[in-house]
């Protein structure tokens, strides 16, 4: 099969994982070497498709035959998809052309699963080891591992990749076993911590003065949304749980999307894009925003507001914590307003120490003002508790039905 | 009113402000205005300027110049202006922290002029496409082009990147907006094109259109954001936008092809070895506690599936006991902590290297003896600390003592040590079956039916809630007293 041709399944078959940004790696760059590549920062998305999504990386896999039956993939043995397989020396040339023209940041190599994992690891591992080995490839590296693979190969990768990944791919067991038979939680679970364990034990070697060791800096993990009957209570709990115990950098949430080739056990459906939407803004909450999980979702209403983003949803169920000063507020409280983000919170914290804050300000800062003006209170302003304390809060905010995408 | 050239640039600019500065001229009283005529460009008064005396600097603000840098490469008319009004407020205005200000009306005017131009900086990294136009028939070094269209000045701030990623290859970007070039050794850069240089794509374009086409999902079409990610002024200079149409088209025909296929039913597993491993570590029974026959290997394999009680669900695995199964001490402690459920293995974080070292002092060998816990599943609840989220050690409750003591008995009746040492009040309620103050009842405490001899101590971990000092030093010392006991 031409390399075109292998280019085109392999490049669609890998196209639903979404965990594939490219920041957080080590700094380095290529003044010092032979090859090309820098990474650090935040990493650049090279160019969009028409489905949103950033390309930033060359997302391939080494082959999409796979002995695993995930219903959710088009790449599960029951699929009746056209195979191929490149070898490792197509994906690093494919690698440093796409590089070289700048059309990329680097690579982002996963694979079905063929023979057993350490077998699938090794194949992967090769392509990593001679970008970096033979052509002192320095750009961006994300390898896909597999929790059943030995734990030497897993540090190996990490190795040789700035970032390293298991996908969770469903919150809970009893959905694995139904739709991704061959997967397994506690296992994942397990190779998660061990990788925490190593991302670990190599910072604080390059702390202690190691500067030559190359390692990954991070790992991170995707969920799939919409493929079974989890509330979003029970995405956000074990994302919680990711974040605590094994120190993800990010937890991606990817819409169950229609595929060819449907299973039997898994009927298409419209991809829940919104949900997923929400979902990543919860996810937000929790990491920047010092949400709790249960502040954002409850037993009792386990599923997030589709019309309202979470924020000003917690804002309408707890609006006694409202109207808050934006002279005088704490961080952290000023963090929980509608409306206000990261970036101008801590602009208002450093305006207010030398100037009265007034309505105008904000309109310069461009902070909504419809959003916020109902919870805030400024030198020139002061919301009517009757606006705080009616419905008409909600309808102020709840956006009119409308198709989410007309083309 | 005064006229000046502000040239080009920053520095041009500043060169230009600070004589102004100096002739005491207010924002009001002058225009920057560029030169039409043959000699323009070079920036300065027109007049004959006063002589720059050293001492004239004017200090200002590290931000103002951040500030001033980005804006300077805006495309838009009134920058010079705006930027000295915000100088002269700054230094003869007394408003030393304007820059803190973000909302001021100048401030905010030249943050949005900066945040643009970082903007384009960025989108110039990402969206330059190289062709390859030469390849040295001897080094083997090649040499690359590109064509840009930037909106700003902004070549030579958005250089240094490619320098630092391409520098082993020789590479010129062209732009209407000034040209940069690397050769290896030196970046240079020349006036603008107005037109590209370049003629031919290049050949890996097609794959990288393949790649492009393959890589779009056609069931999740987001158009607007691709549009506000990647505007469409870019798209005459990448190859692949061609595609954005014809992709979009195709997209509804292509989802409603996916949703009339027939389902597909599940095939069988294939006969393969791994595949049937993975079918038996899933299948092993979930159990609550060790059986009468099992060695002490075995046990370590049921407990990792004990669901006895709820503790499993949030820690990561099972961290059974370690050590010779005929160790002569057996040490027991309460549960395992955050580093011992993501290495497997107790007694390795924070109290472990406690223990290590008290251990040295009293004289005994780690890996000669069996170490295990109480509780075999960390317990922890969710705390939000500054250095990030973490995981806050719970101490296990009655009912998970009790429902772990089985493990803890089978371990201890299979190593049947003579010296059990209790680290702390869990351990020894799992085993003296009650509430001990550990304190007070420390020592050498008499338990026949659990091992000839039997130290009660305290925990590691309670020594390192101590303040440091010499009151942790002191507890320190009888701690490792109490451990001698094992080997009187
Ligand atoms: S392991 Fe599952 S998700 Fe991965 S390629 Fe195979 S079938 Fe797809
Ligand atoms: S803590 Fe003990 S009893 Fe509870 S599940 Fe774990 S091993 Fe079983």
């Amino acid at each position: 099969m031409e390399i075109g041709a292998k280019l085109e399944i392999l490049a669609d078959a890998a196209k639903y994982d979404a965990s594939c940004a490219s920041s957080g790696a080590a700094k380095s760059d290529s003044r010092s070497g032979r090859g090309v590549g820098s990474t650090g920062g935040a990493g650049i998305c090279h160019s969009y498709a028409p489905d949103g999504r950033c390309i930033s990386l060359l997302k391939l896999l080494l082959t999409n035959s796979c002995i695993y039956d995930c219903h959710y993939c088009i790449n599960r043995r029951s699929s009746n998809v056209r195979r191929a397989v490149f070898t490792p020396a197509e994906v690093v040339k494919l690698t440093l052309d796409f590089y070289k023209r700048n059309y990329i940041e680097g690579l982002f190599l996963s694979s079905g699963i063929i023979r057993n994992a350490d077998h699938t690891m090794e194949q992967v591992i090769a392509v990593a080891r001679t970008l970096r080995e033979e052509h002192d490839f320095r750009g961006y590296i994300h390898l896909k591992t597999i929790p059943e693979a030995s734990p030497e190969l897993i540090e190996t990768a990490a190795r040789y990749a700035d970032r390293i990944s298991i996908n969770l791919e469903l919150p809970t067991q009893e959905s694995l076993d139904r739709l991704a038979p061959e997967k397994n939680m506690a296992r994942t679970k397990v190779a998660m911590g061990r990788i925490r364990h190593r991302l670990e034990e190599a910072s604080e070697r390059k702390r202690d003065g190691d500067k030559k060791l190359r390692h990954a800096t991070g790992q991170s993990t995707q969920v799939i949304v919409g493929a079974d009957a989890s509330t979003d209570a029970d995405f956000l709990d074990r994302s919680d749980e990711l974040y605590r115990s094994y120190k993800m950098r990010r937890v991606y949430y990817s819409a169950f999307s229609p595929i060819p080739e449907p299973s039997a056990v898994l009927p298409l459906q419209a991809p829940p894009l919104l949900r997923e939407h929400r979902l990543y803004q919860a996810d937000w909450l929790m990491r920047y925003y010092g949400f709790q999980t249960r502040e954002i979702l409850t037993p009792e209403a386990p599923n997030l507001d589709l019309e309202l983003d979470p924020k000003l949803a917690w804002a309408l169920r707890n609006r006694q914590n409202f109207p808050v000063d934006l002279q005088t507020a704490p961080r952290e409280v000023l963090l929980r307003v509608p409306g206000l983000g990261v970036r101008n919170v801590d602009r208002i914290l450093r305006i207010r120490r030398l100037t009265r804050l007034r309505l105008g300000d904000l309109v310069r800062l461009r902070v909504p003002l419809k959003k916020v003006q109902p919870f805030i209170v400024t030198a020139d302003h002061h919301p009517s508790r009757y606006l705080l304390d009616s419905d008409r809060l909600r309808a102020r905010f709840a956006p009119k039905p409308r198709q989410l995408e007309l083309f | 009113m005064r006229s000046i050239d502000p040239g080009n640039d920053y520095e041009s600019w500043r060169r230009a402000a600070r004589e102004l500065l100096v002739a005491g001229v207010a924002p009001g009283e002058v225009l920057f205005e560029r030169e039409q005529g043959l000699f323009g460009g070079a920036g300065g008064l027109r007049e004959e300027p006063a002589p720059y005396r050293a001492g004239d600097a004017a200090k200002v603000p590290a931000a103002f110049v951040k500030l001033a840098r980005a804006a300077s490469c805006h495309r838009e008319e009134g920058r010079w202006a705006l930027l000295y009004r915000i100088l002269w407020r700054i230094v003869k205005g007394g408003e030393r922290d304007l820059c803190e200000i973000s909302s001021d009306l100048d401030v905010a005017k030249a943050l949005l002029l900066g945040k643009n131009v970082r903007r384009e900086i960025h989108k110039m990294h990402a969206f330059v496409r190289f062709r390859l136009v030469a390849t040295d028939g001897e080094s083997g070094r090649e040499t690359y082009a590109a064509w840009f269209e930037p909106e700003h000045r902004i070549v030579e701030a958005a250089a240094p990147f490619f320098r630092k990623r391409f520098a082993n290859m020789n590479w010129s970007i062209f732009t209407p907006l000034g040209c940069a070039h690397w050769n290896g050794e030196q970046l240079a850069f020349s006036e603008g094109l107005a037109a590209s240089p370049l003629n031919g794509g290049d050949s890996m374009e097609d794959f990288w259109k393949t790649y492009y086409r393959s890589i779009f999902n056609p069931a999740r079409l987001k158009v607007k954001m691709m549009r506000t990610e990647m505007p469409a002024k870019y798209w005459k200079n990448l190859p692949e936008a061609e595609l954005i149409g014809p992709l979009i088209q195709e997209s509804r025909r292509r989802v409603e092809t996916m949703h009339g296929e027939d389902l597909r039913p599940a095939k069988a597993a294939p006969r393969n070895r791994y595949l049937a491993s993975l079918g038996e570590m899933s299948a092993a029974a979930a159990c609550s506690g060790p059986s009468g026959n099992q060695s002490l290997a075995e046990m370590a394999g049921a407990a990792a599936n004990c669901r006895a009680c709820p503790l499993w669900k949030s820690a990561t695995g099972t961290v059974f006991g370690e050590g010779p199964g005929d160790a002569r001490v057996m040490v027991v402690g309460e549960q395992p902590g955050d580093q011992e459920d993501i290495a497997g293995r107790p007694f390795v974080g924070p109290a472990g290297k406690l223990l290590d070292e008290a251990f040295a002092q009293a004289g005994l060998d780690r890996s000669a003896m069996y170490l295990t816990n109480a509780v075999k599943h960390f317990k922890w609840t969710p705390r939000d600390t500054p250095r990030g989220k973490v995981r806050l050690h719970q101490s296990p409750a009655a009912g998970e003592i009790e429902a772990c003591r089985p493990w803890l008995l089978g371990e201890l009746h299979r190593v049947a040590p003579e010296v059990l040492i209790l680290l702390g009040a869990t351990a020894a309620r799992s085993l003296l079956g009650r509430e001990v103050k550990v304190v007070s009842g420390r020592g050498l405490i008499d338990a026949p039916k659990l091992a000839a001899r039997v130290i009660l101590t305290v925990h590691p971990s309670y020594l390192l809630r101590l303040p440091a000092g010499e009151v942790r030093q002191a507890a320190f010392a009888a701690f490792v007293d109490d451990l001698r006991l094992a080997s009187a």
